[in-house]
């Protein structure tokens, strides 16, 4: 076990450092001058020069990155070119918007998919699973901003029971962000519900299709207990692997539905910073991201390990 | 009127209730094709205390048979039947709650892979004690209690520590023994076992069958067991049932049974079997034409009829009945009475050479000291892998071998056989040792060995499924070798592939077929045609017909033995199963984790003296003969990892002759014992014979002894 | 039914396909809508009754009309029209791009797969790095630096989806290479180009064709997120995705310049959906797992 999360944190330090190489050099390429881009078209040679030697533009590339990585983690994550604020206080609150809206949303479609996931596999090929399994593919095949949309058009403007701008001040507590949080929490969650669905199920038919449930089954156990004992705790295993790589969606979820909803969160962060060519922002922000979807990764691989016993105990 | 087991009313015994009484079974699948009937009106009885055998191949049925008579069919299976009764319960009219009260309680079963029978996250005590709170409604701590006094029963060292490990802690053996545990802790009337034992080693297998004798001695339970190996039958069972294609052809007491044969669906499965107690100078085995019909296409009339050499007319036309032929014994054959007076036609194939003439031959393979070991990782990971020692998988195999000559290999699962021959063909590159074909050193990696030696060197593999390539045609696989080996032009390929294809028996047009469209044992045959395409000195046959049911394996046996005479090819054949291998070898070499114990001529390793595991195999095996009786010599514990080996003799840690520290200490001698016969152990020669006595086999009914 | 060793000697008829469209009702849908939309993608642009570009403002925000059956944008143009040209855009653009990122992909895995050792392991834990970024992010980044285009959005899905495709041929040709008809062709001397291309290969295809079908339904939900989002394809093009994005500030006034392009969406990932995940039971009976 201690061998396998050894394992794990050395891939993880190992991809977290290339991501960021990648994430560097792909900036990298921008055409045209940061500089120039700051400070405009009719910037005097002296200013720009000056702000080149500021951000530390003339210094060979691998000492620019150096710089760049020794500098996010120490916490010092340069200031936006736009707003010449310090880029970490901003990154930071928005992540903690989008992290609320997320626990929202995970707590509404891990659940939900599973227990759908489930039920299509018992009632497999049968009508229950194909109801199923359409609507689920349905909605992971959905781009969120249609959905979103959908949903606006249904209780927001429809109905009126809900607000369709979730613009709310980038400061609020989960109580007053609660009324807002719900049509974009539903909206990712949808996308998330088809994809833990699917995969639940074909893994709880996996478990279904093997020799120890039919064993199980045989030994006259009641129904509830074979499916409690024997077949859920096997088939929920993988599903802690799957939530984990779900979360990869649900960020790229984020970046649409915050978009649509004008919801303050990092997603949303992001795609200003990209539409204003915030340079620091940008890079600093993808990082992050890039960091939690690995750590919850981690988390995963953790958790996956305490509860397969080949792996806690070993051969 | 069928009624073994019941009550023989009018010869005034006692009337003996039997626990299962099934009459005129049928299951019908709903599927694509409309419904078929995979199982036709079966009847049967177990007596309390009985071990009922059910025989069959793969199709014959005897897996739905056994489904459907604790009602647990697949979604689309179905059942009718006049009688199903468990003692005086109706099953059929039991809903499927009260089914759950039977299974478990008074009827258990015992699956086939005890590796995925047993569930993999909970600790396999608590898998013992959950039946027992369930059906015996103990407390927690009671079933507990229960657990181990199960694991003790039957036989686990260390019930405690066991009862707490995971499934993938427990070896096979051990994992089967914990089913049984199961399987018995509520002293059920009838356990079902669906082969319990295919998926073990011969040696464990044996100590697996012993236990079960010893329980039924205890217990009342009657057990259907499901079977393909007649000799595990002929071993444990007291009445054989005959399955083929979903209906009983035979059935009555195993000694009955296995004398008179009353039907010739029987006569073609003992006559296919190869005996590890007979050598093949005496028998010459029989192969049955053709196939398991499919479902969908059962004949008319008898449906053994189209593989039957008796058939005649009226075989055609109706089903036979099973009928009473002499009080208990029953068959399915309309001409049983002339059966009672054919004698089998015992056919003796020419003069068969024996491996003294094989000083003769031309020298083909020499492999001396080949040794492969594993890295147990490799690539970045072993970066963070803890320092573990190779696995030794062959070390220190030295062979040789002339044309015209086989060489059996044999050995349990793991033992470094297959690894060995995989050297040999240089797929897998040997650690260190030196191969030489013909005197010529051959490098270690197939891509690196010269065209002219690829010729030479030949392998037909385990898997007819895997060995073929789906997407390509039988006669391009075949055509193949002959292009890039033989140098053809495309006339003579044509020509040749279908030489090649007449050769192995089988049909021109098969040449166009994918391997889908192919049974088992003809995608083996392609197999074959493709091997000796290339014309070959050596043929590696690695296991090529365990994967095929019984009386196809006679048959590529013999094609194997025909193709080899006529092309004075050297075979080195690799199995787990002492009795092909006795039957197709003219010498045998004997493996055990990664080394050699002993070696000697088809004759010699049969009788004493034989190295201790030699013994230990030969007395594990079981004879298809009810009448022949078998020394008891059982294995301890399971095979040392080949990470860590045991020092001294490797065989110390399960020898039943160990003499002392000695075997513990210092490694084997090995011992000349006539002629080519070596033997490596610390026991002198004269003393193991003296210790071994007659051998192995003696027949029980004193009719004298054999080998 | 136990599993026998007897062959399937009949080989299975054409109509066997038609069959088991039949059993599933969702594939033969998936199919279906994706064939219309092809139909479309051809015929429709000259079909539009109007130009895609046509501005008539006086007409802004009609609602759906006998003249324009969809209604009208915000500068008066025929949504319906727009519709019909730009799914052939969609096409295009998530057709080309999954294209590009199956044949790359293809010919990393089986080159990696088969080569094995170190080369193996670099390019796929580089994979697995690109994999660590979610798709939506790395494609805004990537658009950001070489700027919202056409066909910079065909390169970025082409580079984003390698990764995936590679590692489903790597697994299936890792299996592939130990089988024993592999090795066969190893012990008669065959070339490492006819294995790769003659043995292994053909044995890859369908699990290919299911993973392109699904990598081309992803395709599609990034180019129109990219739309939206506007760093994808670019004004005035009639790209579905952008539709949405421009109209969402019109929504309140008329509903329907949003729900066609947004529906059109909707019912082209939805059968594209369908239809790979009944490419995958047909093609690779007996895996239920999803890789
Ligand atoms: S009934 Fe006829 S065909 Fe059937 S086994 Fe007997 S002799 Fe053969
Ligand atoms: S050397 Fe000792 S342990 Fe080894 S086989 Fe002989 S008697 Fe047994």
């Amino acid at each position: 076990m201690a061998l396998y999360l050894l394992r794990r944190l050395g891939f993880i330090f190992l991809t977290l450092l290339l991501a960021s190489i990648i994430i560097f050099s792909i900036t990298q390429f921008l055409p045209g001058d940061v500089a120039q881009m700051v400070l405009g078209q009719f910037a005097t040679e002296v200013a720009i020069e000056n702000l080149r030697e500021e951000l530390g533009l003339n210094l060979p590339l691998h000492i620019q990155y150096l710089n760049w990585a020794a500098g996010f983690i120490t916490g010092d994550w340069g200031d936006s070119l736009v707003s010449r604020m310090p880029v970490q206080p901003m990154v930071m609150q928005r992540l903690g918007n989008s992290a609320m809206l997320a626990g929202v949303a995970i707590m509404i479609y891990v659940p939900l998919g599973i227990a759908l996931g489930v039920i299509a596999a018992l009632k497999r090929d049968r009508y229950p699973d194909q109801a199923i399994t359409a609507v689920s593919m349905a909605f992971v095949g959905l781009p969120e901003f249609v959905t979103g949309l959908l949903l606006i058009a249904i209780f927001a403007i429809g109905l009126g029971w809900l607000p369709a701008n979730s613009s709310i001040d980038p400061g609020s507590n989960f109580v007053q962000a609660f009324p807002y949080l719900i049509l974009p929490a539903i909206t990712v969650s949808l996308t998330g519900l088809g994809y833990i669905a699917r995969m639940t199920r074909s893994g709880t038919i996996d478990v279904l299709d093997t020799d120890y449930i039919r064993a199980a089954e045989l030994k006259g156990l009641p129904a509830a207990q074979v499916l409690l004992r024997h077949v859920l705790r096997n088939a929920l295993l993988p599903t802690v692997t799957v939530v984990a790589m779900g979360i990869g969606w649900l960020l790229g979820g984020l970046i649409v539905t915050e978009t649509v909803f004008g919801y303050p969160g990092l997603g949303r962060l992001l795609v200003y910073g990209i539409q204003r060519r915030d340079l620091p922002l940008i890079q600093a922000g993808s990082m992050i991201v890039v960091a939690v979807y690995s750590l919850s990764n981690l988390a995963a691989d953790i958790i996956y390990g305490l509860l397969n016993p080949r792996i806690r105990l070993g051969r | 009127m069928y009624n073994p087991a019941g009550s023989a009313l009018e010869d005034g015994t006692a009337v003996l209730q039997p626990v299962l009484d099934v009459r005129n079974l049928t299951v019908t699948y709903r599927t694509d094709k409309g419904p078929l009937d995979i199982v036709r009106n079966v009847s049967l009885q177990v007596a309390p205390g009985e071990i009922y055998g059910l025989v069959g191949e793969s199709g014959s049925g005897k897996t739905t048979l056994a489904r459907a008579v604790v009602r647990y069919l697949a979604a689309n299976g179905s059942l009718t039947a006049d009688t199903l009764k468990l003692g005086d319960t109706d099953l059929l009219t039991l809903s499927r709650a009260e089914m759950r009260k039977v299974w478990g309680s008074r009827i258990t079963m015992v699956h086939q892979d005890p590796g995925a029978a047993v569930n993999p996250s909970i600790p396999v005590g608590e898998q013992i004690a959950e039946v027992a709170r369930v059906h015996l409604h103990l407390s927690p701590g009671e079933a507990r209690k229960k657990a181990l006094e199960m694991l003790g029963l039957v036989r686990m060292p260390d019930p405690e520590s066991v009862a707490r490990r995971y499934a993938h802690q427990l070896s096979g053996g051990m994992l089967q023994r914990v089913l049984i545990a199961t399987a018995m802790a509520t002293n059920p009337e009838l356990m079902i076992m669906d082969e319990p034992t295919t998926a073990l080693d011969v040696t464990t297998e044996a100590v697996i069958l012993d236990l079960l004798n010893e329980l039924m001695t205890d217990y009342n339970t009657a057990i259907l067991y499901i079977t393909h190996n007649l000799g595990v039958v002929a071993r444990i069972c007291s009445r054989i049932g005959v399955m083929y294609a979903g209906e009983i052809m035979e059935e009555g007491p195993v000694k009955k049974v296995f004398r008179s044969r009353l039907h010739p669906y029987t006569r073609g499965l003992l006559g296919s079997v190869p005996r590890v107690d007979a050598s093949k100078k005496d028998v010459h085995l029989k192969a049955i034409t053709g196939q398991i019909p499919r479902p969908e296409e059962l004949p008319e009339g008898c449906i053994f009829s189209p593989r039957c050499e008796l058939a005649e007319g009226d075989c055609l036309i109706a089903r036979p009945p099973l009928v009473q032929a002499d009080g208990d014994h029953y068959t399915a054959c309309r001409r049983w009475q002339e059966l009672l007076h054919l004698k089998e036609k015992e056919q003796h194939e020419g003069p068969v050479r024996g491996a003294y003439d094989s000083a003769k031959g031309p020298l083909v393979l020499e492999a001396r000291e080949i040794k492969k070991h594993f890295r147990s990782s490799g690539g970045l990971s072993s970066l963070f892998s803890r320092e573990s020692g190779p696995i030794k998988a062959v070390d220190d195999m030295s062979v040789r071998l002339r044309g015209g000559f086989t060489m059996g290999i044999v050995g349990e699962s793991g033992c470094g056989k297959t690894t060995f021959a995989r050297c040999l063909a240089g797929l897998e590159e040997a650690t260190s040792g030196e191969i030489a074909l013909e005197g010529v050193t051959l490098p270690y990696s197939v891509n690196r060995r010269k065209q002219s030696d690829l010729k030479k060197i030949q392998m037909v593999f385990q898997n007819p499924d895997a060995s073929l390539n789906p997407q390509h045609q039988a006669g391009v696989s075949v055509a193949r070798p002959l292009i890039l080996l033989g140098g053809m032009n495309r006339s003579e390929v044509r020509s040749r592939v279908r030489e090649l294809f007449r050769a192995v028996n089988l049909p021109e047009d098969y040449i166009y077929r994918l391997p889908h469209e192919l049974s088992g044992g003809e995608k083996q045959r392609v197999a074959i045609a493709r091997a000796f395409a290339a014309d070959p000195i050596l043929m590696l046959c690695d296991e090529p017909i365990s994967a095929l049911d019984v009386s196809v394996q006679a048959s590529l046996i013999n094609l194997l033995a025909e193709l080899q005479e006529k092309n004075e090819t050297a075979y080195l054949f690799i199995s787990h199963d002492l009795a092909a291998v006795r039957h197709i070898s003219d010498w045998i070499a004997v493996v055990y984790l990664g080394r050699l114990w002993e070696v000697g001529s088809a004759d010699d390793v049969f009788v004493p003296p034989y190295h201790p595991y030699t013994e230990a195999l030969l007395s594990a095996i079981p004879v298809p003969d009810p009448e022949v009786s078998q020394e008891q010599i059982r294995l301890r514990g399971s095979v040392p990892s080949a990470v860590n080996i045991p020092s001294g003799c490797r065989f110390h840690t399960r020898c039943p002759r160990k003499i002392g520290p000695i075997c513990e200490e210092k490694e084997p001698p090995w011992q000349e014992s006539g002629f080519h016969h070596k033997i490596c152990c610390h026991i002198p020669l004269p003393r193991l014979k003296e210790m071994q006595g007659k051998g192995c086999f003696f027949n029980s009914s004193a009719e004298g002894e054999e080998c | 039914m136990a599993k026998d060793n007897r062959g399937n000697s009949k080989p299975s008829s054409p109509f066997s396909f038609l069959k088991k469209l039949r059993r599933y009702p969702a594939t033969a849908i998936g199919f279906i809508i994706v064939f219309l939309f092809i139909l479309i993608a051809i015929i429709g642009p000259s079909i539009a009754p109007y130009p895609y570009t046509e501005q008539k403002l006086s007409e802004r925000l009609a609602p759906p009309s006998e003249e324009h059956i969809f209604g009208t944008d915000q500068y008066g143009r025929d949504i319906f029209s727009r519709i019909l040209v730009g799914s052939r855009d969609v096409l295009l653009v998530a057709g080309s791009g999954t294209a590009m990122a199956v044949m790359l992909g293809l010919l990393l895995g089986l080159f990696s797969g088969y080569r094995g050792g170190l080369l193996d392991e670099i390019v796929m834990r580089l994979m697995d790095v690109i994999l660590s970024i979610p798709p939506l992010l790395l494609a805004m980044v990537i658009l950001f630096s070489l700027g919202p285009s056409r066909l910079n959005v065909i390169i970025v899905v082409g580079f984003l989806y390698i990764p995936m495709v590679a590692r489903v041929v790597r697994s299936v040709v890792l299996d592939l290479k130990t089988r024993q008809f592999v090795e066969a062709a190893r012990m008669r001397g065959e070339k490492s180009g006819y294995i790769l291309f003659r043995e292994i290969f053909p044995n890859v295809l369908p699990h290919l064709a299911v993973e392109a079908s699904m990598r081309f339904s992803y395709a599609i939900f990034l180019v129109a997120s990219l739309g939206f989002l506007g760093l994808g394809v670019q004004p005035p093009s009639p790209d579905w995705g952008l539709m949405v994005g421009e109209a969402r500030t019109w929504f309140h006034q008329a509903r329907w310049i949003l729900l066609f392009p947004a529906g059109a969406i909707a019912l082209l990932v939805v059968g594209v959906g369908f239809m790979s995940d009944g490419l995958r039971r047909m093609l690779l009976p007996g895996g239920v797992s999803d890789v």
